[in-house]
């Protein structure tokens, strides 16, 4: 009966994402009176589980599962649902748990919620709060199956410590060749630069930088700040930057703790696309510019005056709080 | 090769998000609909294979009669047949259900739907059709060739791309790359003209249950006002950062 977790790993490690799904879970399994199962697939080390309130590890140890496979792991999650006779399964919103949920959700049919932003608001009916109109809006959504998915946001609820013991126990679920007609062929990722889907804190550039060859001062300031680097969508399609940094409402939700736009106007479906960022600073020489109304925090000046100083100010922040 | 579009008809992106009957139903009052961006990158790319590899192309809608001029509009595109499934589209497990009808009776080599709708953001149908009628998926597809009944299929994954192989039957989770906005395509009136003679089939949704339910929907709280800094003072916005803000 416990609330079952997917804790996504990479290179056998945990992802900030497996922390806060776990974190969550674990507030869902005291509601509902249960306890915290997680799955890991090829982690180094799952006792790193227990910090955020996992009870049990289920610790799938497989080398064909070395890369990620949608069906193969949505087999695995639902073989350990089964055996757990979980009833409530937490997922993450990374792009590996949004492509198995869909499947994993017909196998065990289940009813399944995505883009959740807060703990259930109620168990019996069981509803949710999540965004809808790419985050122009909310909808409180009840689940009636008896199983239920939770895709919950990145960022939306944060690291809770619930440090305990968790007990590890090897998971060896049957996989057929079936779940792997899918075959990977090559993986083609940048392993020194934070993905938008995993960052924190977000510098993002608009077509105020006039050009691709001024992106040196954002790429800089992602770099002070541990920030993922991203783009509006006229830069993205002006091809001054790929279409993997757009963000909006056709590009890629961003859910960051601090999302700073550059020489970016403030379109409505650039709004919406960023909406879910905790806290926004915009810098734009136009103080009339959309943007002003939906930031936290903003400079009205000449992007190619102030990122400047601000690298700087932050390098001198660092240095002093170091 | 047949090729299914599924087309969801939602507010364009520039709409305002209103909602009536005590916040349990989206204002259309206003509303300018369109075919889901997603979607029509990955009809653009349907309509490549029609012409480079004699694909034919079916679209197919879960919606009342209200959806008929997106279906038109796909049409007038260059999709060959419209299907149109006469019932709300509320919850995506129902959706997937009726889809996977369509597509077993239609005996369809690929599916395209986009990753997402962008007014109810479930994510969940593309994958939910695949496991229901058994053929392979891929999800947030940037790319795709077909030669024989072999794709290659590139994905977008978290920081980077990821490229695979699958046999058809194949249901695709589209998204931008899979063309250019470029490259999409504005309805001519020779398009427009034919589309009116294409065919556009209502059928009667099979029996199917629910996954979800929308109990209601909530506008976000305003916002407050900016706090704004002056320009020549910016190592204020880093302290506001670290000390008001706490995110640095």
């Amino acid at each position: 009966m416990s609330v079952l977790v997917y804790t996504e790993s990479e290179g056998g490690k945990f992802k900030k994402a497996a922390f806060e799904v776990a974190s969550y879970a674990k507030e869902v399994a005291a509601m509902l009176g249960t306890t915290v199962t997680a799955i890991s697939v090829n982690a180094v080390d799952d006792s790193e589980l227990a910090t955020y309130g996992v009870d049990k590890v289920l610790a799938v140890k497989n080398d064909k599962l070395s890369a990620f496979n949608a069906k193969a792991y949505a087999d695995i999650i639902k073989q350990a649902a089964e055996q757990e006779e979980a009833k409530v399964i937490v997922v993450s919103s990374s792009a590996d748990s949004k492509f198995l949920s869909p499947l994993l959700a017909v196998t065990l049919n289940a009813g399944y919620v995505s883009n959740v932003v807060a703990l259930p608001e109620n168990i019996s009916p069981f509803t949710v709060k999540r965004t809808a109109f790419t985050n122009k809006a909310f909808n409180i959504t009840e689940v009636s199956t008896e199983v239920k998915i939770i895709g919950l946001s990145n960022n939306a609820f944060g690291l809770k410590e619930n440090p305990g013991s968790a007990t590890t126990e090897v998971f060896d679920p049957s996989l057929s060749d079936a779940d792997f007609t899918v075959e990977i062929k090559s993986v083609d990722k940048a392993v020194d630069k934070v993905s938008i889907a995993d960052a924190e804190i977000v510098v993002s550039g608009g077509r105020g930088l006039k050009g691709p060859e001024n992106w040196g001062m954002i790429e800089e300031l992602a770099d002070v700040l541990g920030a993922a680097t991203a783009c509006s969508k006229p830069v993205s399609d002006m091809g001054w930057r790929p279409h993997s940094e757009h963000v909006g409402q056709t590009g890629k939700p961003v859910a960051s703790n601090l999302y700073i736009a550059i020489g970016v106007s403030g379109a409505i479906q650039h709004l919406a696309g960023i909406n879910a960022s905790k806290v926004k600073v915009v810098i734009n020489n136009d103080s009339e510019a959309p943007f002003f109304k939906a930031a936290d925090y903003g400079i009205v000046g000449d992007a190619f005056e102030v990122v400047p100083k601000l690298i700087e100010k932050l390098k001198e922040f660092k240095t002093n709080n170091a | 090769m047949k090729i299914l579009v599924c087309i969801s008809h939602v507010p364009d992106t520039t709409s305002k998000i209103n909602f009536t009957d005590g916040d349990t139903k989206f204002d259309t009052n206003g509303v300018q609909f369109v075919i889901n961006p997603n979607d029509e990158f990955g009809l653009t790319r349907a309509m490549w294979f029609k012409e480079k590899q004699g694909a034919s192309v079916d679209v197919v809608n879960v919606g009342s009669s209200e959806t008929e001029p997106t279906l038109r509009k796909a049409l007038a595109i260059g999709a060959d047949n419209a299907i149109r499934i006469n019932a709300e589209a509320t919850d995506g497990f129902y959706v997937a259900k009726q889809l996977a009808k369509v597509v077993q009776d239609g005996g369809y080599d690929l599916v395209i739907a986009g990753r997402e709708s962008i007014d109810y953001n479930g994510g969940m149908v593309p994958g939910m059709v695949a496991a229901l009628i058994e053929a392979n998926f891929v999800n947030t597809c940037i790319g795709i060739e077909i030669e024989g009944d072999t794709a290659t299929v590139v994905r977008e994954i978290d920081g980077g791309k990821e490229t695979s192989i699958a046999k058809l039957p194949l249901v695709i989770g589209g998204q931008k790359g899979l063309v250019e906005e470029s490259d999409l395509r504005i309805p001519n009136m020779r398009g427009i003209m034919m589309a009116r003679k294409k065919p556009l089939t209502v059928i009667e949704p099979i029996e199917a249950s629910q996954g979800t339910k929308v109990v209601n929907f909530k506008k976000p709280t305003p916002k407050g006002e900016v706090t704004l800094i002056d320009p020549e003072n910016v190592g204020q916005l880093v302290e506001l950062l670290h000390n008001e803000a706490k995110v640095i």
